[in-house]
């Protein structure tokens, strides 16, 4: 189900059954990106996170699955929950808190990428 | 060069002795970094525990009792020689002189030379196996006597004495104690209380003799030894252990010319100085006010008097640190007999009123000693029950009003007994007298910044002497805690106000069985990283679910959601059981070669198992299949639950075992593999005293005899090893079970979130002894209780790796994309050592593009492709 394109849409990513309550998932995004006036394609992958709160105001957002702190893709398998009543996941390596709405570490100087996504029709899907 | 001109000005310091009070006094002194220490110590041995010398039977070891090491020292800076006996002072030209001949000078020179046992003049006292009770030396003296000898004797029915017969009891030797005086521990307590106490003592099988004045040691007849008595009659005995008294050791200063008492003792004044200014002593050889005082505080309050005196350190007024007397008061335990004395035990101020009461039955004695206005209290003795000392003794210390009825302060279910807050206690009460802890010292230590009992233990050290005071501690820190509104925080997290034991409670009495369940009613948010695994751990100890189950599987751990554990590139490790390290050579092929297949880094581990790492999420299942159809199941290396039981072979194969250590580690570890629990635990197995498995550093360690198993609890090693305790000893095996069950549960249900066993020990108000009061004598009436919950949990046991196997919907979890079947291209390997290891930032070829880091160049693309 990779996807492969240039302009940002919203793109379907699986169905809303595959998501797991209270829980991360990981996806990969497979996008285009041209370089310069070449116009060489070069093709670059994606790891993001999703999360399912459906017990939170939004109920399910996506964020960059790379640990920048631990340096390895792992996000999607921290614990979920709200710190402050921002919902923040955990990272399962060495604990820090990122933000869900804004991918802000709230102990260190370090920021992930944060994703719109939306379920449409019982479709997960994510603009990119 | 500046540090080696600094140290050449420095002032000298030489510290002859290091016991406790010596030792002290350098901890003391290394304060001050304008002095060179050099300690000089007649013994092979750094500083130990004397007080706690009798546990060196209980199976302490010299390094448990040791209270400094080398490395300690020279952190502190400090020089220190020994076997270096100092045998000459030369006070005009300031240096001593060691057996050896080498030469200290000093600026200021300390006598810590402490006392040595007083042996009475009776003929034949010099013979073998007549021995005395003071260094770990001499310990070993009397282990190596008793192995030949099968009676033993005390001399001498003091506190020290009754320490000592407790000791040689320990041996196996059938004991006597003789006293010269009508009653055991005359110093401590009255004829009452000395009646009482050798009554329990004799039901505890030792035998005292009290009025016996021994003439003479002579040959025996049936042992090795007889003592002939002053009236007659005669006792027979293999070994002699003389405990009469102490005598300083002042040998030194006699022949240096210094001041000594009559009666021996180097007369010291206020500021702990001998007639020489510039020659201290302090500690047990010191005669303060023609009093010697025996005990260590004493000996630690002189020890920091001299620090100060020395340092120029004076009270606000310009005071100069004084050393005024101590406290003689004590609470111990002798032979599980507890003792308490305080004050003027023996009613000899003048007026003074006395209030006794006497349990027969119950073998409790009590008396209280008031002034003539019955309004201050004097002293006390308490036998069988000290549970009042600690108010006893803060009325006496602070000249506390008494209540119009003293008599209720003892009486058992007096109507209103009088209780005495923390609050009503001045800041200048003593707390710790080891520490010379006041309560204001406490309250500073709060100011300053700690904000748990133990950091207020750390800071003062209240508490680390001879530990009687732990509770008091607790409660006037925990006061102070509440007073300031710093609420002593047992909540585990801002989602819920209660602890780990009181969620444990909240789930089982209202039969809460979801995480969602128990938010909605006690909680608030969403949870967090925090909350979310204790409560996935209670209600796996509580019903025993699969904890992969739905409802759960959002509140564990990475490490159980895929059922290993993750490394630091979000690979896990794979780590089937191998109960108590017995592995067939077909299983053990079964690891090579799953290893090999899935590229696997192989360890052997600590716990004596193998380690397989580097497998990636989807890898997991596969690997786990074949382990599992091959008969292995899953180790809980992930799980804050049972690890390892390690064990040596034991009876069956070693010639030093005496009981199947092999055998009971296999069984153990099938009985409690799988249980959650607040942290991990280990255990231990050793078919004998050798101790091949290292029980005592685990949770739960077991130790073969002869005629059973020794249970100890609460071991560790890792960041703050520590020896477990012993709890129970020569139990049968399905004792041994009963004992263990009820402990883990009684840990499972009281444990704070990951709180080890060596912590939850350490923490126990009432610590070891209220443990086997709970465990053997079912003080809280829970054991039944306890048995029963284990029971259901080891019947209801399931490998969970099995159980993921068999279940798609839990498969799914495996998958590392929702979308795509790809795996992670950002998890690399080199190789090292023939084996792979992850490859570090620069040794990566960057394949993926991460939002953040604008980099992924076409020709690593064109690789991963």
């Amino acid at each position: 189900m990779t996807t492969t394109n240039t302009a940002k849409t919203w793109r379907t990513i699986c169905d809303s059954s595959d998501l797991v309550k209270d829980s991360g998932i990981c996806a990969l995004l497979v996008k285009n990106a041209s370089e310069g006036s070449k116009g060489n394609e070069q093709r670059v992958e994606e790891q993001i996170a999703i999360f399912h709160l459906p017990n939170s105001e939004e109920k399910i957002y996506a964020v960059g699955n790379y640990d920048p702190i631990g340096k390895a893709n792992v996000l999607y398998r921290g614990i979920v929950g709200c710190i402050a009543d921002e919902p923040v996941v955990a990272s399962p390596l060495y604990k820090q808190h990122f933000s869900l709405k804004t991918g802000r570490c709230l102990q260190e100087e370090q920021s992930i990428a944060v994703y719109d996504i939306r379920i449409e029709n019982e479709l997960v899907q994510v603009f990119y | 060069m500046n540090s080696d001109k600094q140290l050449l000005s420095k002032a000298k310091i030489v510290v002859v002795g290091n016991g406790m009070v010596g030792h002290h006094f350098v901890e003391e002194m290394a304060k001050n970094s304008n002095y060179q220490i050099t300690v000089l110590s007649a013994e092979s041995r750094l500083a130990y525990d004397r007080v706690h010398l009798s546990e060196y039977f209980g199976g302490k070891t010299a390094e448990d009792l040791a209270m400094t090491t080398p490395e300690h020292y020279q952190e502190l800076g400090v020089t220190f020689k020994t076997n270096a006996k100092v045998t000459n002072i030369d006070k005009v030209a300031k240096f001593v002189s060691t057996e050896s001949g080498e030469n200290y000078h000093y600026d200021k020179l300390i006598l810590a030379t402490g006392s040595y046992p007083f042996v009475p003049p009776i003929p034949g006292k010099d013979q073998d196996h007549c021995l005395v009770y003071r260094t770990i030396d001499d310990l070993e003296d009397i282990a190596n006597s008793a192995k030949v000898s099968k009676v033993g004797v005390v001399i001498g029915g003091g506190l020290l004495g009754l320490e000592a017969a407790n000791a040689i009891k320990q041996l196996g030797l059938q004991t006597h104690v003789v006293e010269f005086a009508p009653q055991l521990m005359g110093v401590q307590i009255d004829g009452g209380g000395g009646r009482l106490l050798k009554n329990k003592i004799e039901d505890l099988g030792v035998q005292v003799h009290t009025s016996k004045a021994t003439n003479v040691i002579e040959k025996g007849d049936s042992s090795r030894y007889k003592l002939c008595f002053n009236d007659g009659s005669e006792l027979e005995t293999d070994l002699i252990l003389f405990s009469a008294g102490i005598r300083p050791y002042d040998n030194l200063a006699r022949e240096f010319d210094l001041v000594i008492g009559e009666r021996g003792g180097i007369v010291v004044n206020n500021q702990c100085q001998t007639s020489d200014a510039d020659i201290y002593a302090i500690g047990e050889c010191a005669l303060w006010n023609n009093f010697i005082f025996g005990l260590v505080a004493p000996g630690y309050a002189m020890a920091k008097v001299v620090a100060k005196h020395i340092g120029g350190v004076t009270g606000t007024n310009g005071e100069l640190a004084e050393f005024t007397g101590a406290d003689m008061s004590t609470k111990l335990k002798l032979m599980g007999v507890e003792v308490g004395s305080i004050g003027d035990a023996h009613g000899k101020t003048e007026g003074s009123l006395t209030y006794t009461y006497e349990n027969q039955p119950e073998g409790v004695y009590k008396k209280i000693v008031v002034s003539s206005d019955k309004k201050s209290l004097l002293g006390a003795v308490l036998i069988g029950d000290t549970s009042e000392y600690d108010t006893l003794l803060q009325y006496m210390l602070n000249g506390i009003e008494l209540p119009e009825s003293p008599e209720g302060l003892i009486l058992p279910m007096a109507a209103d007994k009088p209780t005495l807050g923390v609050d009503a206690l001045p800041d200048s009460a003593t707390i710790c007298s080891c520490h010379n802890v006041t309560k204001g010292d406490i309250i500073a230590s709060i100011n300053a910044s700690a904000t748990t009992v133990s950091d207020v233990k750390n800071c003062t050290k209240a508490g680390s002497g001879c530990g009687g005071c732990a509770a008091l501690v607790k409660s006037v820190a925990d006061n102070e805690f509440e007073k300031r509104g710093v609420e002593v925080k047992k909540d585990i997290c801002e989602h819920f106000a209660y602890s780990r034991s009181e969620l444990f409670d909240i789930v089982s009495v209202e039969k809460i069985k979801t995480f969602d369940e128990l938010l909605t009613s006690h909680g608030r948010g969403l949870g967090c990283e925090i909350c979310k695994p204790v409560a996935g751990s209670v209600l796996a100890s509580v019903w025993n679910d699969y904890i992969l189950k739905k409802p759960h599987l959002s509140l564990q751990d990475t490490n159980d959601t895929y059922l290993g554990n993750m490394q630091k590139d979000g690979t896990y490790s794979v780590v089937p059981r191998i109960a108590g390290g017995e592995i067939t050579p077909d299983k053990l092929i079964v690891l090579g070669e799953v290893a090999k297949k899935y590229n696997l880094y192989t360890k052997i581990t600590g716990g004596a198992r193998v380690d397989l790492f580097g497998a990636r999420v989807e890898q997991l299942p596969p690997i786990w299949k074949e382990l599992v159809d091959a008969g292995f199941e899953t180790g809980h290396a992930y799980g804050k639950s049972l690890r390892t039981v390690k064990s040596c072979v034991g009876s069956t194969w070693c010639r030093y075992g005496v009981q199947d250590s092999m055998t009971m580690a296999i069984d153990l570890e099938h009985r409690y593999k799988g249980l959650r629990a607040p942290h991990k635990i280990k255990f231990g197995v050793s078919g004998c005293t050798r101790e091949c498995a290292e029980a005592q550093g685990k949770d739960i360690g077991i130790i073969a005899t002869e005629n059973g198993w020794n249970l100890f609890v609460g071991g560790n090693g890792g960041m703050k090893p520590r020896h477990g305790d012993l709890f129970a000893t020569d139990l049968d095996d399905e004792t041994l079970v009963k004992y263990v069950d009820r402990i883990l549960m009684f840990y499972v249900q009281t444990g704070d979130r990951l709180q080890r066993t060596s912590v939850w020990m350490d923490n126990l108000e009432g610590g070891l002894a209220y443990l086997q009061d709970v465990i053997m004598k079912d003080s809280l009436g829970i054991t039944d209780a306890l048995e029963t919950q284990m029971a259901a949990i080891v019947g209801s046991y399931q490998c969970e790796w099995k159980t993921t196997l068999e279940d798609p919907e839990a498969l799914k979890r495996f998958q590392p994309f929702v979308n795509s079947d790809k795996v992670d291209s950002n998890i690399q390997f080199v190789t090292e050592r023939e084996q792979i290891r992850p490859a570090r930032g620069e040794e990566k070829i960057a394949v993926t593009f991460i939002p953040s880091v604008e980099s992924a160049t076409a020709d690593a693309v064109a690789e991963e492709a």
